[in-house]
């Protein structure tokens, strides 16, 4: 399958396009409802205020966090060496992410089941570091990535992994973290001010022009120092984009400024950063005369734009070494076999649709917006 | 080369995450079933008591379906963050039907559910009826590609080694997808979920007859459990048999195990009840046998063998030196160029490839498996033996405990009939106390089927050991640390709400007339 629509380097480009698809949707989707839940303690002064804005995502988180799972799945079917090595390679962080998903699900679940202040108040500080410390580690991770992970793999092609959690908190690593964190807060508050009365609304008005704010800052200086400071990582060797999935056949040279190469290859690609912050303005600007509706398109206008700007800047490096530069994992050398490529493709073509089409069914048997009077007959925990 | 601490760390740490999640998910998926029993007939009588009683037992579906979320996440991440190597020798097979259960079925249970419980006001009764049911086909769909992924560790057909990539590459997917062994497995243990399903109902609905509280809701809801029940109960044993006959023909080291057969014994073998395995000494003590009934269980005929340990260790010694070859060889084209191999190595790597995971084993005892002494290669052998006296208990009470269940569902479905469950309050306290019973089986289904395929992670192609990440055993110590405190406090926080809501009742929460 070196040829034909389906070459494997198409595949490989088709994948990696699916695997951005996957975040897009995990932004757009699970972004709301993190962005939510790290704001609910702000949102809601009252346990009746509270249950009102949990009640808006209440429904629908748990189908918007298979956008996250999905991901992390195809990562694994797709890209199972970039599974395999960032899982392995960010082992802390990734506990504490998972540590910070796993009080979602029981947060939601168990918080109302008992009418007890301070029990809810628990679970009301379980679901803010459920939803801010993943918003967080997301862009560490991102950021992480730019920097290059220290790796390699052994003569088994067992990926070693160096460093250890507080290597991870390089001060570029902490500004993309809180771009995502600023990101997915504006989300979450874009949609709560959509969907729930006052002065809920109001507040997440206030918060998400904070938030689209605290983004533009950081994007923008994220982005300097991208161009002006930071090593980035272009392939200098050979490499066949259909070879087989061993990512130790190529070189790779780290110059400064080397993300930005795809950037002056197509100048079109700019788009995507522009676009990002013009996204910020408009939330920010639509928040300011009421109009969440708007607002809410131009926060997911900044999650398109910001993960597709990380993607174009790291194109084709999946997960570059910053201690073994040539065995960075790229799109052309760790995906899976060109028939696995395939089968799955016609899999996510067939249900993907499917999936968007009942989404979209619910949220539109759930649609109105949540006031305080709302929740009053849903008391007694069901 | 090996850091054993890490390996029996990370073994320890999956074994508890998967057991622990295993505790909610089997619940979830016989919860859901019965759901829809209750509201189909809600939907069909307009009777208003089989709505409150789908409510009900949605409140303990859904404590139950948080705690499985929870800890389904876990199960995701491990297979990256402490079995990386595993990830990439065999993620272009065993991604797959991972990857195609979060598009198909997670993605499916995981968006109706919020509507059972919020759309009781915004959807038509008929609508309702369909979300509920979606649930219910998400969470048995699920468990169904999650047993072809496991089906595949058990029985890996369709695929092969590739010496470029290091890993093993997918062949056939129709072969993976259709896999007998998976058929088999995910029957087995969905029916195993209708059973646990079943059981809850029944057990806390006795509790309520015993109070005297919500008769009317509590003898329908025993009557559904009672009938769903025993048609799973049945399935469960019928179907587990299908399993035995199939991991006799696939996974003869399994069965062997599990007997105790420490010798090939000439067909048809006997059945042993009861013994003592004695693991040195490689006899069972005290045993009691049945006549012919392994040999047909295990072979379906009585002119065939079922091969005892020795024959299967010595056949494993075979094996590995049949995959030190294949070992050698791709070592050679390792070190060669990668797109011009030599013409008689590769072959020589191509005739003996399906036996690598053999050789692979020798990695536990030498860093060279190319340069294995004598003594190695016998050690390497014997290490294919699992646990026999685990394997044999764990069995035994599996097995007992389900022809329990088709007792107890037989008589409940009796007193069903006849309207007769308080005048038997016998009957109904031992239904209570059956209530832990479903998950002690279960459990012990999954340490005959995981724990009985060891050494291997996956069967004949990489041990376990090798599968582990190569993090540090510091880091497993504090995630396995974690791990278990975070779950303990979330298991008293789901016992408690299950107990208060159990408490409550129907009658407690506005759900009774």
């Amino acid at each position: 399958m070196t040829d034909g629509p389906f070459a494997y380097a198409t595949l490989r480009v088709i994948w990696w396009l699916i695997l951005g698809v996957l975040l897009i949707g995990f932004a757009i989707m699970d972004g709301f409802d993190l962005g939510v839940g790290a704001s609910v303690t702000y949102l809601g002064r009252s346990d009746a205020e509270r249950r009102a804005v949990l009640l808006s995502v209440e429904p629908v988180w748990e189908g918007n966090q298979v956008w996250f799972i999905l991901g992390g799945g195809a990562a694994f079917a797709a890209w199972p060496l970039l599974y395999a090595t960032s899982f392995s390679g960010l082992y802390l962080a990734m506990l504490l992410l998972l540590m910070a998903l796993i009080l979602r699900p029981v947060g939601f679940g168990f918080r109302d089941k008992v009418q007890n202040a301070r029990w809810r108040s628990a679970w009301d500080g379980a679901l803010t570091v459920g939803g801010g410390v993943p918003a967080l580690l997301f862009g560490v991770a991102f950021g992480n990535l730019f920097l290059g992970i220290p790796f390699h793999f052994d003569s088994l092609q067992r990926p070693v992994v160096g460093g250890g959690f507080f290597s991870l908190l390089h001060p570029f690593a902490l500004l993309a973290g809180i771009v995502s964190l600023s990101m997915l807060v504006l989300q979450g508050n874009a949609y709560a001010a959509m969907k729930v009365g006052e002065p809920m609304a109001a507040r997440a008005r206030t918060l998400g022009r904070a938030a689209s704010a605290i983004f533009i800052v950081c994007f923008l200086a994220a982005g300097i120092w991208v161009y002006s400071a930071l090593p980035g990582y272009q392939v200098s060797g050979p490499l066949d984009h259909s070879g087989p999935s061993d990512p130790m056949r190529k070189t790779v040279a780290i110059v400064t400024g080397a993300w930005l190469n795809n950037f002056h290859h197509r100048p079109v690609f700019w788009l995507a950063p522009i676009l990002a912050l013009l996204g910020a303005v408009g939330a920010h600007v639509f928040l300011h005369m009421r109009e969440a509706r708007a607002a809410f398109v131009a926060s997911t206008l900044v999650q398109v734009a910001t993960i597709l700007t990380a993607g174009i800047a790291l194109f084709p490096f999946l997960m570059p070494s910053s201690t073994y530069p040539n065995q960075s994992l790229t799109v052309w050398d760790s995906s899976s076999s060109a028939k696995t490529l395939l089968i799955m493709l016609a899999v996510v073509v067939i249900f993907l649709p499917i999936v968007l089409a009942y989404t979209a069914w619910v949220f539109s048997v759930l649609r109105g917006r949540i006031n305080v009077e709302d929740v009053q007959e849903h008391e007694g925990g069901y | 080369m090996i850091d054993f601490d890490v390996v029996t760390l990370s073994r320890l740490q999956f074994a508890l995450t998967a057991l622990y999640h295993f505790l909610f998910v089997p619940l979830t998926l016989g919860l859901s079933m019965i759901l829809v029993i209750m509201e189909s007939v809600y939907v069909m009588t307009g009777n208003e008591i089989w709505k409150r009683m789908t409510k009900f037992w949605g409140v303990l579906f859904g404590i139950n379906f948080a705690m499985g979320v929870a800890t389904g996440i876990t199960m995701e991440f491990q297979f990256g963050t402490n079995w990386a190597y595993y990830a990439h020798y065999v993620g272009d097979i065993f991604g797959v039907p991972l990857a195609i259960e979060g598009l198909m079925a997670f993605f499916l249970e995981a968006t109706f559910v919020g509507l059972f419980f919020f759309g009781w006001e915004k959807l038509s009764k008929v609508g309702h009826l369909i979300v509920t049911a979606m649930v219910a086909l998400g969470s048995s769909l699920s468990a169904l590609w999650i047993l072809i992924a496991n089906g595949w560790m058990q029985h890996p057909v369709g695929a092969h080694f590739d010496y470029h990539t290091m890993r093993m590459e997918l062949i056939s997917f129709k072969e993976v997808l259709f896999n007998p062994v998976a058929q088999a497995k995910f029957v087995h243990t969905v029916a195993a979920g209708y059973v646990m399903g079943s059981v809850f109902v029944l057990a806390i609905s006795a509790w309520y007859l015993l109070r005297g509280r919500n008769i009317d809701f509590a003898k329908r809801s025993m009557a559904v459990a009672a009938s769903f029940g025993l048609a799973c109960s049945i399935s469960v044993v019928v179907l587990g048999d299908e399993s035995g006959y199939l991991a006799g023909e696939d996974q003869q080291m399994k069965v062997a195990a599990i007997e105790a057969e420490w010798h090939t014994a000439p067909p048809p073998a006997s059945f042993t009840m009861f013994g003592f395995p004695d693991v040195a000494a490689r006899v069972t003590h005290a045993a009691i046998r049945i006549p012919w009934l392994l040999g047909l269980i295990a072979t379906r005929s009585i002119h065939e063998q079922v091969r005892g340990i020795d024959d299967l260790v010595a056949q494993a010694r075979a094996q590995i030196v049949k995959g030190i070859d294949a070992y050698s060889a791709l070592q050679v084209l390792r070190a060669g160029p990668p797109d011009s191999p030599d013409a008689a190595t590769l072959q020589r790597f191509n005739a003996n490839q399906a036996d690598l995971g053999y050789a692979l084993l020798l990695l536990r005892f030498t860093d060279d498996p190319s340069k294995a002494t004598p003594g190695q290669i016998d050690d390497a052998a014997w290490s294919t033996v699992p646990n026999v006296p685990v394997l044999f208990w764990s069995f035994r009470l599996m097995v007992g405990l389900g022809l329990f269940f088709i007792a107890l569902f037989a008589t409940a479905f009796y007193l069903a009939t006849r309207h007769r469950f308080e005048r038997h309050p016998r009957f109904l306290k031992l239904a209570f106390f059956s209530l832990p019973l479903p998950w002690i089986a279960v459990e012990l289904g999954w340490i005959v089927a995981e724990y009985g395929r060891q050494p291997w992670a996956v069967d004949g192609v990489l041990p376990t050991f090798l599968g582990v990440s190569r993090t540090s055993a510091g880091n497993v110590w504090f995630s396995l640390a974690g791990f278990v405190i975070f779950y303990s406090a979330l298991a008293v926080v789901d016992a408690y709400l299950l107990i208060r809501t159990v408490r409550r009742g129907p009658d407690g929460m506005g759900l009774s007339p």
